[in-house]
């Protein structure tokens, strides 16, 4: 299709083209043009924020839930820099977002002019590529593309930055197919020879575990059928990252939980002591791997992951395989079977023999409360009248919350957890649970929050209010921003410099202020009942939950400790953090 | 316990071939980055190395494919083994970037680099910047009664020694290129 339109309605078009239903956006001078586009056409819904970095997060929670780029319109100067955490987010977490940003006239770019940044030059290092489009010939081409980077490789955020004047002059436009990919393909296929070398190691293996992440996920639901049906046929132990809860089901046999800074210790024990680790989508990162010197120091490394620059980076691996983790799974899994389907049965026994002894220490104890409700406790009553839901969806803030979320509740699908992994963005999970809202209409979100975190991005309950999005905003309440707290208790002697709030709003109120549902529980007593009223409430909710004021979530990996040297409760944190382990972060 | 047929540290059939992880030692590589000549390019590559603290000894940058719209950046950089299999990678990634080429590696390579050096001076000194001019193959281009201009062409090494011999014969100010480089051969 070739045809000459003004740049605003290509851009709608392109969307069209695209398939995009639904875009997350704020407008502003330098995007009126596209937003009058809008206006006079059904196609695209419109979500209107109340801030930009809402928009962002709720396209990154609209892109994890469905597998679907999100899509983002802001305007230019501060409609784009209010941009720039989500989208760092987005390149932290891979996630495919095609962000459009208004910008001043071509002829005034330079100029100081009023709402001008420098938009390309200020997103270059947060996205995975980004355009300044001048050329009204070169809007559909672009954004094209645009997508195809977005969504091909390693996923990632683009931004195209479209100056007012490109909005209002007539170009050609240019579907997808003619406007092609450029030079940009990623490889997905691995390397036969690596992967075979893989399969002659898992045969042998006396140790064996799969250490998965988010690559798994974003790789697709394939990825996802070849992972489980790898790790049933094989019967290795399965871990992962915060970013991969879901791939492998939690109620799997051979799930071991999450690993990590916070994960479990039979997990992190197993990672330790391996002998032939298989990493897959995943990418070492510090909260993973711990001390480095000291990172399971006896096994065999593989690593699957589309994005070359991952493969080495921190962790020498032995197996690099660099691929699309479903095209490479779909091989391994071939080349196993065709050689005989062998696995070391008797060495499988002792090693499960041994995990089972590390999960008697039983990690995520905590001590219980009749009076004050446990955060713990909060989330296992949450899990266990929500459990049955398989169209619940869970977002996470950042801090306490978001570890023991990890840790209490079960995923057993994949794009159904909603978490800021890399960047750690405090005010992530409420826009975000907005986003998901919007593509599953029908679902049960619930945003597992810090009060801290959440009033970071309050203001888009107004959004959620606004759509009719019924978002259950699940606040585990200390009145402390805990995970800050947990780092000055082991680190700075227990003084609590700025980390608690004196001046909180009353939640319920300011539910109603929304027009949103406001429910407070402080009794572990009453609990269950005010999460039914929660759940059965058709709107959104504030659930106020008044819980423990100074929980430390464990089990946890000091900073600068090796894997197989965690403290598992308040008892062992004396003097765990050492002077080279206090610069880290 | 029957050991695994793998031993650690090899990898000799991967795509990332480490010639040994572990040096610590810095080495000095050349690479060749052809781009699409698009703005802001430069600046993506420059960003990279600022970004995850690379070293930047020398960058040159100019169209190399009129047509195609295409440019070739050579850079020189030192790290460990480990680090310069990352930046190649880092670069790679980058998606208005073609081919990364080491050109250290991947056989040889000839690199040359154009200086200009003003040295200004009269009499004994004067003559004696000239007859070194001549043995260095470098052009006068500029010329004044107490002042010269010479163009030099060649290795790095090559023009730094000839810098070192300006320095006591007044040189004043200098230009350097940077490197550019090719593989040998075809």
């Amino acid at each position: 299709m070739t045809q000459p339109m003004t740049g605003a309605k290509m851009v709608v078009q392109a969307l069209k083209d695209q398939g995009v239903d639904v875009i997350f956006g704020y407008p502003g001078g330098a995007v009126l043009p596209i937003y009058d586009e809008l206006y006079q056409q059904t196609d695209i819904q419109h979500i209107l924020v109340r801030h930009e970095q809402g928009a962002v997060h709720a396209a990154e929670g609209y892109a994890r839930s469905t597998g679907k780029p999100g899509v983002v319109l802001v305007t230019s100067g501060p409609g784009a820099t209010n941009a720039v955490t989500g989208i760092t987010d987005a390149l932290m977490d891979s996630i495919p977002l095609v962000v459009l940003s208004g910008q001043v006239p071509t002829f005034l770019i330079g100029n100081d002019a009023f709402q001008e940044a420098d938009t390309v030059g200020i997103t270059r290092p947060c996205t995975k590529h980004n355009w300044l489009v001048k050329d009204p010939d070169k809007l559909a081409e672009t954004i094209h593309q645009g997508f195809h980077v977005a969504t091909s490789g390693r996923p990632g955020p683009v931004l195209i930055d479209i100056p007012k004047d490109v909005q209002f002059a007539e170009g050609t436009y240019v579907g997808p197919v003619k406007a092609g990919h450029g030079h940009y393909h990623p490889k997905v296929k691995g390397d036969r020879e690596t992967i075979t070398r893989l399969v002659e190691a898992m045969e042998t293996a006396e140790r064996p575990i799969f250490y998965t992440g988010g690559g798994v996920i974003n790789s697709g639901d394939a990825a996802t059928q070849l992972l489980r049906e790898l790790v049933e046929a094989t019967g290795f132990p399965i871990t992962s990252t915060l970013m991969g809860l879901g791939a492998y089901p939690a109620s799997g046999k051979n799930w071991l939980g999450m690993l990590g800074m916070h994960g479990l210790y039979e997990a992190n024990l197993a990672m330790h002591d391996c002998d032939l680790m298989i990493c897959v989508g995943a990418r070492f990162d510090d909260r993973i791997t711990g001390r480095v010197a000291d990172f399971s120091p006896n096994s065999i490394k593989a690593h699957i992951d589309i994005d070359a620059s991952s493969i080495n980076k921190t962790i020498h691996v032995d197996l690099p395989i660099i691929g699309d983790v479903a095209h490479v799974l779909e091989d391994l899994l071939r080349i196993w079977k065709s050689r005989g389907r062998k696995v070391n049965k008797e060495a499988l026994k002792p090693w499960w023999a041994q995990i089972d002894e590390w999960k008697t220490v039983d990690c995520l104890r905590y001590t219980p409360s009749a009076q004050t409700i446990k955060p713990q406790y909060a989330l296992q009553r949450l899990e266990a009248l929500t459990r049955h839901r398989k169209d619940r969806f869970i977002c996470t803030e950042v801090g306490q919350h978001q570890m023991w979320a990890a840790q209490f509740l079960g995923f057993e699908a994949p794009n159904h957890w909603m978490t800021s992994g890399g960047l750690g963005t405090m005010g992530y999970g409420m826009p975000a649970s907005v986003g998901v809202q919007v593509a599953h209409p029908e679902a049960l979100v619930i945003n597992v929050a810090g009060e801290g975190s959440w009033l970071m991005n309050m203001q888009e309950m107004g959004t959620a209010v606004q759509y009719r999005l019924p978002v259950k905003q699940f606040i585990l309440n200390n009145e402390r921003l805990g995970m800050v707290r947990q780092w000055q208790s082991l680190l700075h002697g227990g003084r609590y410099s700025h980390s608690w709030s004196e001046a909180l709003p009353d939640f319920v109120k300011l539910a109603e202020a929304f027009g949103a549902k406001g429910i407070q529980c402080s009794d572990p007593a009453d609990l269950d009942d005010a999460i039914a009223e929660m759940l059965a409430y058709d709107g959104p909710v504030i659930f106020d939950c008044l819980v423990e004021k100074h929980e430390n979530c464990f089990p946890m990996i000091p900073s600068g400790r090796a894997h197989n040297d965690m403290l598992l409760g308040d008892a062992d944190t004396e003097g765990a953090i050492g002077t080279k382990g206090a610069v880290l972060v | 316990m029957a050991p695994l047929n793998i031993q650690q540290g090899t990898s000799r059939h991967s795509a990332y071939d480490l010639r040994d992880p572990n040096a610590e030692a810095s080495e000095r590589h050349t690479l060749a980055v052809t781009v699409d000549n698009e703005a802001g390019v430069l600046a993506r590559v420059i960003g990279l190395f600022s970004g995850r603290g690379y070293n930047i000894d020398s960058l040159t940058v100019a169209e190399v494919d009129h047509a195609g719209h295409k440019s070739r950046i050579t850079i020189v950089t030192t790290g460990t083994p480990a680090v310069i299999e990352q930046i190649k990678a880092q670069l790679g990634r980058i998606v208005p970037v073609y081919e990364v080429h080491d050109l250290t590696v991947e056989g040889p390579s000839v690199e040359r680099e154009l200086a200009l050096f003003k040295v200004t001076g009269t009499g004994e000194k004067r003559v004696e910047a000239l007859r070194l001019a001549d043995i260095f193959r470098a052009n006068v281009v500029d010329s004044t009664l107490e002042s010269f201009v010479f163009e030099i062409t060649g290795t790095p090494q090559k023009i730094d020694a000839f810098g070192e011999l300006m320095r006591p014969l007044g040189l004043c100010e200098m230009a350097r290129t940077g490197v550019a480089a090719l593989a040998r051969g075809n």
